[in-house]
């Protein structure tokens, strides 16, 4: 056994809670986040059969204003930022001048003409710097707000219940922008109440459940974690690390920056051509151009592999048609829901077709492996 | 229950019950919660000559793989069996019924004590 104790600095404003609750931290880009708080297992299949309450206060929340906030958006990043109503979320990428990806994003239009720009932690350098570059001659302001906010998120199928439970957590019809709590729709926010100040609530998550994700004051976070903890607890509530969130995303084929999207990689390739809507878009926005002339036909592709028993593919390792290497795996696991294992892996076009036998090398050895269809679990409702 | 005070131990977070020639080998509790839940394990059949130092097996967790060293020289005499159908013991009794292999050797070398252990560790 080996292990690598890493030293970072940033704490989350809920740090002290998750010592108190006995979690085991990891370092991710820079920040101490909670790994797990008891078993991964427990806290993945509590998230799809119950819920689990997640801290993500590392993500990056940059707020975007000014009487052209939307169209520096246009410009800055792939989506359609004009078209995002008042209230709604897109989930987006900010690309380079070659189509490559900057970061993967959901930017909601959180109050009229203002928008919250939500980037990967170990982006939210380049992201902030981005913006800041592209937004000249435009008249609008960035903010990067993510050392003031915390996020939490609440997956599970109880999640909505929870929140409708939890103590000083209430609607406020002025902030609410036309919703109810119990018909937001996904990739939709409204502005709630606990205990008198308001906070945003979206619902968005990284599970392939229902959930919600709250964004409050840093100064408030601690309570509302502990109200949403208390009125969880009848429901099987627990919380969850990183560990959990990652299996979690994984099984939903959900992407994660640095690992199925990076800079050498266009959108179309990681099975997300939709998030570009060339069609639709008739703005200028930077990596337009590559986007529109596409990858080299013999480009890689994102697939999902699923294989039989218990020994699981793993990032790096090389997928094999035969002797010929025809890919390499960017996230994989034994699926805790599938009972098998599973993985993502960019793969020659030519193998990507769902049904393709093909073989995974796990550490020399050959496992075989089958090309299915993403997600690899898709909740019943 | 063993008694960890009287375990022999390796800087990779092994532990050996040292029993006449025989040593019973698996992995701490601080390694086991470090890797998390455990789903797999691989370990090396009965009559398997290992060497000390090197990699005889894998102990799988959901986010990562551990590797098991031999601590000793020496040929497997028993593998676990239980541990194989049900990996999730050596999270819930690393240093009871979740043991992995036991080891037939003919000299012991130089091992950790549990004061040097938790030293190293720091817990």
């Amino acid at each position: 056994m080996t292990d690598r104790q890493e030293l970072t600095d940033k704490l989350s404003p809920l740090h002290q809670l998750h010592v108190d609750a006995g979690a085991s931290f990891t370092d991710f880009a820079g920040w101490q986040m909670p790994v797990r708080y008891s078993s991964d297992l427990a806290e993945h299949h509590a998230v799809r059969t119950a819920a689990g309450i997640f801290d993500i206060s590392h993500m990056a929340e940059i707020s975007v204003t000014g009487a052209e906030a939307a169209k520096f958006l246009d410009y800055a990043l792939a989506v359609n930022a004009s078209a995002i109503a008042l209230s709604r979320a897109k989930y987006t990428m900010i690309l380079d001048e070659s189509g490559g990806i900057i970061d993967d994003l959901i930017v909601y239009q959180n109050a009229p003409g203002e928008y919250l720009v939500v980037a990967n932690a170990s982006n939210r350098d380049v992201v902030v710097a981005g913006l800041a570059e592209r937004i000249q001659g435009f008249e609008a302001a960035i903010t990067d707000g993510t050392d003031a906010v915390a996020l939490i998120a609440v997956q599970g199928p109880d999640a909505r219940a929870i929140l409708e439970a939890t103590d000083g957590l209430t609607q406020a019809p002025e902030w609410a922008m036309g919703h109810t709590l119990d018909e937001l729709p996904y990739y939709a926010c409204m502005g709630m109440k606990f205990r008198g100040s308001a906070l945003l609530v979206g619902r968005t998550g990284y599970t392939g459940e229902d959930g919600f994700e709250l964004f409050v004051d840093a100064g408030q976070a601690a309570d509302l974690w502990q109200a949403l903890t208390a009125a969880g607890e009848a429901f099987g509530l627990v919380p969850c690390g990183l560990a959990a969130r990652d299996t979690l995303r994984l099984e939903a084929g959900m992407p994660l920056y640095g690992h199925e999207l990076g800079l050498d990689t266009l959108p179309v390739q990681a099975g997300l051509g939709r998030v570009v809507p060339l069609k639709t878009k008739t703005a200028d926005f930077v990596g337009r151009a590559a986007i529109e002339a596409g990858p080299a036909a013999d480009a890689r592709v994102l697939v999902g592999l699923a294989a039989e028993g218990k020994r699981a593919g793993r990032a790096d390792y090389l997928v094999f048609d035969g002797d010929t290497e025809v890919g390499v795996i960017t996230s994989g696991a034994l699926s805790p829901t599938l009972g098998h294992p599973i993985a993502m892996a960019y793969v020659d076009p030519r193998v990507s077709e769902p049904g393709t036998e093909l073989q995974i090398d796990v550490r020399g050895s050959r496992i075989a492996a089958t090309v299915v269809p993403l997600p690899f679990y898709k909740r019943e409702n | 229950m063993t008694d960890k005070t009287e375990l022999k131990y390796t800087a990779e977070h092994e532990w050996v019950l040292v029993e006449g020639t025989v040593a019973t080998v698996g992995i701490t509790a601080y390694a086991a919660e470090k890797l998390g839940d455990i789903v797999y394990v691989d370990l090396p059949k009965a009559g398997s000559t290992v060497a000390e130092g090197k990699v005889v097996g894998e102990i799988e967790s959901t986010k990562s793989v551990g590797e098991l060293f031999a601590p000793v020289n020496g040929t497997v005499v028993e593998s676990n069996d239980a541990v194989a159908a049900s990996p999730e013991l050596v999270n819930s009794d690393p240093f009871g019924e979740g043991w992995l292999i036991k080891v037939e050797f003919d000299a012991l070398p130089a091992l950790l004590s549990f004061d040097e252990y938790t030293a190293l560790t720091g817990e």
